[in-house]
């Protein structure tokens, strides 16, 4: 074997068996990867193509304008539409200061102690329960305890049992972004006499903001698809009209998309594509929002 | 700096949600003017759902201030909402158990049943098929149970020619698939699994209407609209051969593949003008509903009995405790100088 040969990769070729055998194992390993990675987005994208081709020409103005109908050229998803951003709304509004208020105390207030690792365990295996389990709660609790207060099966009651679902999600990302404010800069504020609230109000808060929002949007575009939950709080409903207030029935876009991909007839079919692709451009511009966010305020330290 | 205008911006957009969600809270249900508003709350079976859809969506056609929602419980999820005072008007695929209207007593909820339409079924050969005439319920059982080994004519009765039976009927999320498993094989969804299944009726029209061997089974409504290529059987439920038609779906003839479709209206609903404008409606707009959602409609006298019960009972004093099966008869001829509907 001259050195020429070496240097030109024929010697590789003709190494001996063994070690020929390592590189194939290591070849298919590779493949084996790639092939894995490559399920995900050949799923994805059989998915959107198929859902673009069914629902596109079902997508007109009509489409957002008219409540759903038995009859498939008449239906719409106006009360899902509407239903979805007063479910959101309500989410945000519920869970957010929730969120950053338990995020801050587990911070900044609670001591290393064994409280604090017993809430910080539970969360964590909290974000980790099914969501028809909240489902339940919120039928138990929301729907049928806290009825006179909620309206029963209001939106109310709705965005309750989602906010108690992702507050989880919402703490957790919460606690990163302020854990991810160095301590410098709060031992620079108490340094100049603020007190603890001011240095969290004035410094930690402000600068873990971006992170906070981020965690955010992307909890409630968890909590946008969710359907599980609703369906046992019973939001599986024919609803011709929109909420008014928060004590109003309702029903979402998840939920009239499964009621209509159940129906027998195709051109149910077709609007449920055209619903699912009104659901995931919400979704993904939400995330597109959670990224640009995070990009746009990322401070490095 | 960029951050604190973010904030401030936040802060500003979560008051702005915080007042919509408050001052949105009141309005709700307001009445205009005389004109009818209101919430109506339906839920139960899902297979007086599509009647019930198709109502609801007209009655709001015709008074946009009301708000109907229209639940699936399922017939018994249904009566338990029912019975504890949450819905107005409950959906019922059979009548109501006696365990269920235990529950309705125990929490003071008085109601009356209205029957709405008739649900039949078919079972359906090609007109090209000239052995069978009529099938009793067991030969139907053999054929259709689970694990069944019928696989030629001639398995079925002697002197049927060997030749392959195919088989089509509706996949299991059907509510015909529930009913006829359960009158015919004695359990619901208990069936072979080996056939041509489908949600959608038509395309078991096209399959048995092209196989001069096959089988299908499916609503009477989808055989009604395409008798030219389908030749339906008698079923022998025991009492001899029965055809299915409108005439004997009606009368409860065609046993077991014929039931009858309720509602259930609670008195406290019926108080409410929008309740009571609704079951009204069901009564006199319906029955062309039903038609058109692929049921059998009650005989037009049935309805004007139905009508008039509900009437007599939202005049009268709903108060006083009573059996609902009872009040039928008594309530009939006060209701009867009512409206002189045709």
């Amino acid at each position: 074997m001259s050195a020429a040969e070496i240097r030109s990769g024929r010697a590789l070729l003709e190494a001996p068996p063994e070690l020929q055998a390592r590189r194939r194992k290591g070849k298919v390993f590779q493949w084996v990867c790639l092939s894995a990675t490559l399920v995900g987005v050949v799923v994805l994208a059989a998915l959107l193509i198929d859902v673009l081709v069914d629902g596109v020409a079902w997508l007109t103005p009509a489409f957002f304008t008219e409540f759903p109908s038995r009859i498939p050229e008449r239906a719409g998803i106006k009360s899902a539409l509407y239903g979805t951003i007063w479910l959101m709304v309500l989410v945000a509004v519920i869970s957010f200061p929730l969120g950053v208020a338990a995020a801050v105390w587990l911070e900044e207030y609670a001591g290393k102690n064994w409280v604090q690792t017993v809430i910080q365990t539970n969360i964590a295996n909290l974000a980790g329960v099914p969501s028809i389990v909240y489902g339940i709660l919120g039928l138990a609790v929301f729907v049928r305890w806290m009825g006179p207060i909620t309206g029963g099966r209001s939106v109310l009651s709705g965005a309750l049992t989602i906010s108690l679902l992702i507050l989880p999600i919402l703490i957790i990302a919460a606690q990163e972004a302020i854990r991810a404010v160095p301590s410098s800069i709060r031992e620079a504020s108490y340094g100049l006499g603020a007190t603890k609230w001011q240095t969290v109000r004035h410094h930690v808060l402000p600068n873990a903001f971006p992170g906070i929002l981020t965690g955010t949007i992307l909890a409630l575009s968890r909590a946008i698809g969710e359907t599980a939950p609703l369906i046992m709080i019973g939001a599986l409903t024919f609803i011709a009209f929109v909420p008014e207030g928060p004590r109003d029935a309702f029903t979402v876009l998840p939920i009239q998309i499964f009621n209509w991909a159940s129906r027998p007839q195709d051109e149910f079919r077709y609007l449920a594509a055209a619903a699912i692709i009104v659901l995931l451009v919400l979704l993904l511009s939400m995330n597109a929002l959670a990224i640009w966010l995070r990009n746009k305020y990322r401070r490095d330290w | 700096m960029r951050i604190d205008r973010l904030h401030g911006w936040l802060g500003a957009g979560l008051a702005l949600a915080a007042l919509l969600t408050l001052g949105c809270g009141g309005g709700a249900g307001e009445a205009g003017e005389g004109e009818l508003s209101g919430s109506v709350q339906v839920d139960g079976s899902s297979t007086v759902y599509p009647i019930t859809e198709a109502v609801a969506e007209e009655f709001q056609r015709e008074h946009p201030r009301t708000r109907v929602t229209v639940g699936v419980s399922g017939t018994g999820g249904g009566f338990q909402r029912f019975c504890s005072g949450e819905t107005d008007v409950s959906d019922a695929s059979r009548e109501i158990k006696p365990s269920e209207a235990e529950a309705c007593e125990a929490n003071g909820v008085e109601y009356t049943e209205v029957r709405v339409a008739w649900d039949g079924m078919a079972v359906v050969v090609n007109p090209a098929n000239d052995w069978v005439q009529c099938l009793t319920v067991d030969e139907l059982k053999r054929i259709w149970e689970p694990g069944s080994t019928v696989r030629r004519w001639s398995q079925v009765r002697q002197g049927f020619p060997d030749r392959e039976i195919v088989l089509y009927g509706p996949g299991t999320d059907s509510g015909t698939f529930d009913y006829f498993t359960e009158a015919i094989v004695g359990e619901e969804d208990a069936s072979r699994a080996d056939y041509t299944a489908s949600e959608d009726d038509n395309v078991l029209v096209q399959g048995v209407s092209g196989d001069p061997a096959s089988l299908g089974y499916f609503g009477f409504a989808y055989y009604e609209e395409n008798q030219g290529k389908l030749r339906a059987l008698g079923v022998d439920g025991g009492a001899g051969c029965v055809q299915p038609t409108v005439e004997t779906i009606e009368s409860g003839e065609y046993d077991p593949l014929s039931r009858p479709l309720y509602i259930y209206v609670s008195d406290r609903g019926l108080a409410k003008a929008q309740v009571r404008e609704f079951v009204e409606f069901y009564l006199t707009e319906g029955s062309e509903l039903v038609r058109a959602v692929g049921y059998v409609p009650l005989d037009p006298d049935q309805y004007q009995d139905e009508l008039e019960k509900v009437r007599g009972l939202a005049d009268g004093a709903p108060s006083a405790p009573r059996a609902p099966a009872d009040t039928a008869g008594e309530v009939t001829d006060t209701a009867a100088e009512g409206d002189a509907t045709p």
